[in-house]
């Protein structure tokens, strides 16, 4: 009972990572069906840029940074590898928009290994500490432990997540990214500024998923160049799972997985963990191919 | 009665790849007119209204708005300034809601709420059926709920041009007349439209004066019923 209970905790905030990842994928694959293979590397972007500006408020783990110092740069993060994302979007994607789809899957993974090596060229190839001290306190029910941290990465990414879906159902840039998802061209026509709101929509995806790696760095401690690669590839399964291009999809996918991983790694071992994902991908791509909340056709954000 | 000159569109040369699609088209379009553009398929109809609303870039001649060159600027940039494209096969936004449909189409004018709450009563007075299915999807309407969409959704924006392109296409000849009564009604009310109709009869009848083309060239203009009483022409060149 106590490690059902502890396997679903920890599932939790797994799968919020994921789905925050999932999140961009979704909406970039949505609004240029790009699948951006290089959108796990700004999760590892948003960590090392979260550990630099750690490093400067606490001094190598010294200094305690206190809530306000980790929400300033939990923000200052996603909003820098945000403005990244744009940057992307614009140089390497954009001149690419009318090229064949596989032109601009090619130049996503360029961007990838330029994202992985220029990371490791600044901060090195080894693992990093995240100069950061959280509570290991919390509530313990029976054998099972709930500390404020998973607690506070689960209310912020649920934060995160309800923000995003009132700004794209209700807001009218949220509805011009689902407009310019089922026809750019009567979007252009409204008026609206095509090539600004898929800036955006690359802003919003990096910002998220930049914030899931500042939260994983100070959650497990240690960071790496590399550790976008395998988690991207999830959070994209997990897209997958929720059905690509659907953004409540995208959260349910992340979640489900998050807890099915660790769910799988109770029952098979640590080391079965990557397997359990990819083989859920497999079954989904095989069953259901369109994902849980996935349609044929349609809407698409 | 001269009325001011809005659209000027001189020696407009315009294609896709190879093909030459517009060469070298002459036409005007004046305040509170509405102007029919007719022609067979293939003549080049849908090509100058792409070519005024940006969508394709012209190789040469120029598209004056109000006294300014707007030829190069971005769609998005032309239905700023009061010019808006209702395209052929309508287009709406399929799986977003009627409501959203308008809103969207009211884009340009976002931050003055009271003129987009007013555009929605607005549109639901002249399309009441539209204000029963606001908060339906709108791929779920009916070919002619769907044109109507079309139209109120370009009418939101409050454009000075408002360039429809086929709004009778796939409907009903009850539904047509009902859409061309609309269209009229629209004019009355101050808008300047500019009308592409393969129903050349049916334009002619609504519209001030009309342009017809062939093969990327304008042939003939002329007042509406001076082209509407010509049977040669309508025989010959509107298949009517």
């Amino acid at each position: 009972m106590n490690t059902l209970v502890q396997t679903l905790i920890d599932g939790l905030v797994i799968g919020a990572f994921y789905s925050l990842i999932a999140l961009g994928y979704t909406m970039v694959f949505g609004i240029i069906k790009l699948l951006n293979f290089a959108h796990g590397d700004l999760y590892m972007l948003g960590a090392f840029i979260g550990y630099s500006l750690l490093s400067l408020v606490t001094g190598n783990g010294e200094g305690a940074a206190g809530l306000l110092g980790i929400a300033v740069v939990l923000l200052l993060t996603m909003t820098v590898v945000g403005v990244i994302g744009m940057g992307i979007e614009r140089i390497a994607y954009r001149p690419l928009l009318l090229a064949p789809r596989l032109s601009i899957l090619i130049t996503a993974i360029g961007v990838s290994l330029i994202l992985e090596n220029g990371s490791m060229a600044i901060w090195g190839a080894q693992y990093q500490v995240y100069p950061l001290q959280l509570p290991q306190t919390g509530w313990s029910f029976g054998g099972a432990q709930l500390t404020y941290t998973q607690v506070a990465i689960i209310a912020i990414s649920v934060l995160l997540m309800a923000g995003l879906q009132l700004f794209v159902r209700h807001s009218i840039y949220g509805k011009a990214m689902r407009a310019i998802a089922l026809d750019q061209t009567a979007s252009s026509l409204m008026g609206i500024d095509v090539h600004r709101v898929i800036a955006l929509t690359f802003f919003i995806g990096a910002a998220l998923a930049a914030g899931a790696g500042v939260m994983a760095g100070a959650y497990y401690g240690t960071i790496n160049f590399m550790m976008g690669f395998i988690i991207g590839l999830k959070a994209f399964t997990a897209a997958v799972l929720g059905g690509i291009g659907n953004l409540p999809g995208a959260m349910v996918g992340g979640l489900l997985l998050g807890l099915i991983e660790t769910a799988g790694t109770l029952v098979l071992g640590g080391s079965w963990k990557d397997v359990v994902a990819f083989s859920i991908l497999i079954v989904i791509l095989v069953c259901k191919p369109t994902g849980i909340l996935g349609e044929k056709v349609t809407e698409r954000m | 009665m001269d009325a001011q000159v809005l659209l000027n569109i001189s020696n407009l040369h315009a294609g896709y790849g190879k093909i030459r699609a517009l060469k070298g088209i002459n036409l005007q379009v004046r305040q509170g007119e509405i102007v029919a553009l007719l022609g067979s398929n293939g003549a080049g109809k849908s090509t100058t209204l792409k070519a005024i609303s940006g969508l394709l870039l012209p190789e040469e001649g120029s598209i004056e708005w109000e006294g300014a060159s707007i030829r190069g600027l971005a769609p998005h940039r032309i239905a700023e300034r009061g010019v808006i494209h209702v395209p052929e096969g309508r287009r709406i936004f399929s799986g977003l809601t009627v409501l959203e449909n308008l809103e969207l189409g009211a884009f340009t004018i976002r931050k003055e709420k009271r003129l987009v709450k007013e555009g929605i009563e607005q549109a639901f007075a002249l399309f009441p059926r539209l204000k029963e299915r606001a908060k339906q999807l709108a791929g779920t309407l009916s070919g002619g709920e769907q044109q109507m969409l079309a139209i109120s959704r370009g009418l939101m924006a409050r454009p000075r041009l408002l360039m429809l392109d086929e709004p009778s296409m796939g409907l009903a000849p009850i539904v047509v007349q009902e859409i061309m009564a609309i269209i009229a009604e629209i004019n009355r009310q101050g808008v300047t439209i500019l009308l592409i109709e393969q129903n050349a009869k049916a334009a002619l009848r609504l519209a001030h004066r009309g342009y017809v083309m062939e093969t990327g060239r304008i042939i003939m203009e002329d007042e509406a019923d001076v082209l509407y009483r010509d049977e040669k022409i309508v025989k010959a060149y509107l298949g009517a």
